[in-house]
């Protein structure tokens, strides 16, 4: 079983976030980026099925900043083969665009599945998930909260709203987006991380043609402006708590 | 190309999601500037009763067995047949665990354009503008609507669900099915939500608890505090993925959607996946660090401290207040 992770880095959200002068798009000079959260998810039930049943995990990225290090991490989590995409900047590149990239260098890979993270903070022409699969050829089933496979087969459940879960079966080759793993991303010690960085070689494959069609400009970006922001109560834990209280006793709870 | 809008409307276990009349409230205001109908576009096996409600100006049925239940397969290769065949001014899909499945690969198979995350949709000089919320919620875009058929995923609120339902039936078309074929995504069985834990979606004060909370340990913390207003914890996604509380009592998207006389947010960032499951709260409180995190937007009263230094002292004083 050959298993695909394509991981990307993100704006930490808890950052402050600033428009650049073009007015359509993040300033990314002073961002921190991290590993998307729910490709962490990814990654770790890609490396739980190869326990389970000796597969090859492949993680893909394309070329960032601070992309090496998250790359030598998932080599010390279990990841067998790590590849980055080289020659093209970030910026500017949809969902759209990137899929075909991803595409390209997935097919030659001949994945039995692809694992991807749900969903990233930015896609507004769709994700990247889906976009593969239907790329590939290949099924797609997405907000997926833990995966086993048989017989040629992957079994997952796919989270709605409310708690309740489908459990689906789909025929492999397949893409799936993943939103959680069936247990929290664990956790590697950094003397394991340099250690992959002396044994592990990160792949450079050229980028292929850049196609964005299907996604489309963004004419202005803004921060939201909310109609009603909270009333801040102000002063030390002390004097917050007993204003607290006596909204608790306005409201009848205490 | 006509000048109607698609909405696909989603349903599961025999129930029209809300996220279909958010919609068609949307649909309606589209409508109005193309000019055309607003078309719910309806799938599923002897289903016909789920358009009742619906606030359409008509509804295409598909009727098939497979179509019973959800599988991305069988709908993208339905709706593409249909799209295809109607071409209309625009689609609109849930940005969902239905819509995203399928909206994606609609846009590759049909090589139309898609404009995801929308919230509103409004005019302005002439140019259809469909607003998208990124990034957690702090980060909004506009995207104008471009000359073909447009495929659009929207999230709930910019339109309640009230102003997509209709007293009056709106007229069924049955249409055909295309031939489904060498299907690959099947339902195996629904696994229904733990029922053994306290209904969160029911208690009147509700302790929410966010990645801020750091590690399982401090989850006391919230207990207590819950214990002293006679309320119950609850939490955001990060906590519950973490294993640190049950599934049961996930607040948000893909967990319950609460109504509480009291919510209160501790270290919750409030990314719209969280924000849908609270606005029916009646009075939120949102503790967190950061000063533009989104929380606050739709918080009645917020805090701008470290949780850590609040909650003890807040506990007590509640104790106190409830003893004297
Ligand atoms: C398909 C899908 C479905 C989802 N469904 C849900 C869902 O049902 N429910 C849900 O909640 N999320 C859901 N999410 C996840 C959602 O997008 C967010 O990632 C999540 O809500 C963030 O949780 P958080 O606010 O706890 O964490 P973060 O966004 O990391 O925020 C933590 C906050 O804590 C603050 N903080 C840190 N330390 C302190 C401190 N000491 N004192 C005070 N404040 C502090 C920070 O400033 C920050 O604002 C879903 C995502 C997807 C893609
Ligand atoms: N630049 C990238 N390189 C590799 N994988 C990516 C990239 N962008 C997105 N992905 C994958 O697609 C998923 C969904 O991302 P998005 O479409 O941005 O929401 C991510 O969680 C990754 O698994």
């Amino acid at each position: 079983m050959k298993i695909v992770v394509p991981i990307r880095l993100v704006p930490d959200l808890v950052e402050e976030l600033t428009i650049d002068d073009s007015g359509t798009a993040l300033d990314m000079s002073w961002l921190r980026l991290i590993i998307n959260e729910f490709d962490d998810h990814a990654m770790e039930q890609a490396i739980l099925i190869k326990e389970r049943s000796e597969a090859q995990v492949t993680v893909l990225s394309l070329d960032m900043e601070g992309i090496d290090d998250v790359l030598f991490t998932a080599s010390a989590k279990g990841a067998d083969t790590l590849i980055k995409i080289i020659g093209n900047p970030e910026e500017g590149v949809n969902s759209h665009a990137l899929s075909r990239i991803l595409a390209n260098e997935i097919k030659g890979l001949q994945p039995d599945l692809v694992l991807t993270g749900v969903q990233a903070h930015s896609d507004l022409d769709g994700s990247v998930g889906p976009l593969l699969a239907e790329l590939l050829g290949m099924p797609y089933v997405g907000y997926v909260a833990e995966v086993s496979t048989s017989d040629g087969k992957a079994i997952v459940k796919k989270e709605y709203p409310g708690g309740l879960i489908a459990q689906m079966e789909i025929k492999l080759p397949a893409v799936l987006g993943i939103q959680a793993a069936e247990q929290p991303p664990r956790y590697v010690a950094v003397s394991k991380v340099r250690q992959a960085m002396k044994s592990a070689t990160i792949e450079e494959h050229d980028i292929s043609a850049l196609d964005p069609s299907g996604g489309l400009p963004v004419s202005r970006m803004f921060q939201p402006e909310a109609t009603e922001k909270a009333t801040m109560i102000e002063g030390d834990e002390e004097a917050v708590s007993e204003k607290l209280v006596e909204i608790f006793s306005e409201l009848g709870i205490i | 190309m006509n000048k109607d809008i698609f909405v696909i409307v989603e349903h599961l276990k025999g129930q029209v999601a809300d996220i279909s009349y958010i919609m068609l409230a949307a649909a309606r205001t589209l409508a109005g500037e193309t000019g055309g109908e607003v078309i719910a576009v309806l799938l599923g096996q002897n289903a016909q009763g789920l358009a009742n409600h619906l606030a359409a100006d008509k509804v295409f049925y598909v009727d098939h067995p497979v179509l019973a239940d959800f599988t991305s397969d069988a709908y993208l290769a339905t709706l593409s047949a249909l799209i295809n065949e109607n071409q209309p001014r625009a689609v609109l899909l849930g940005h969902t665990s239905v819509g995203s499945d399928v909206a994606s690969g609609l846009s590759i198979r049909l090589d139309l354009p898609l404009i995801g995350q929308c919230l509103r949709i409004h005019t302005e000089g002439g140019t259809v503008k469909f607003v998208s919320q990124i990034c957690g919620g702090k980060i909004m875009t506009e995207t104008n609507m471009p000359e073909t058929t447009t495929l659009v995923t929207v999230i709930p609120g910019g339109y309640k669900p009230e102003e997509g339902q209709s007293e009056k039936s709106p007229e069924v078309v049955s249409v055909p099915c295309p031939a489904l074929e060498d299907l690959r995504v099947k339902l195996a069985q629904y696994i229904e939500p733990d029922v053994s834990d306290v209904d969160i979606s029911k208690e009147l004060v509700c302790i929410g608890i966010g990645r801020g909370i750091q590690n399982q340990d401090n989850i006391e913390l919230a207990e207590e505090l819950a214990k002293a207003m006679g309320g119950v914890v609850c939490a955001s996604r990060p906590v519950v993925d973490q294993g640190w509380l049950p599934t049961t009592r996930l607040v948000g998207k893909s967990g319950k959607h609460i109504k509480p006389k009291l919510y209160i947010a501790f270290g919750i960032s409030g990314a719209p996946e969280h924000i849908e499951g609270i606005t029916d709260s009646e009075t939120i409180i949102a503790i967190n660090t950061d000063p533009n995190a989104p929380i606050f937007d739709i918080a009645k009263y917020g805090v701008n401290i470290d949780m850590f230094e609040l909650i003890e002292v807040l506990t007590e004083q509640v104790q106190k207040a409830k003893g004297g």
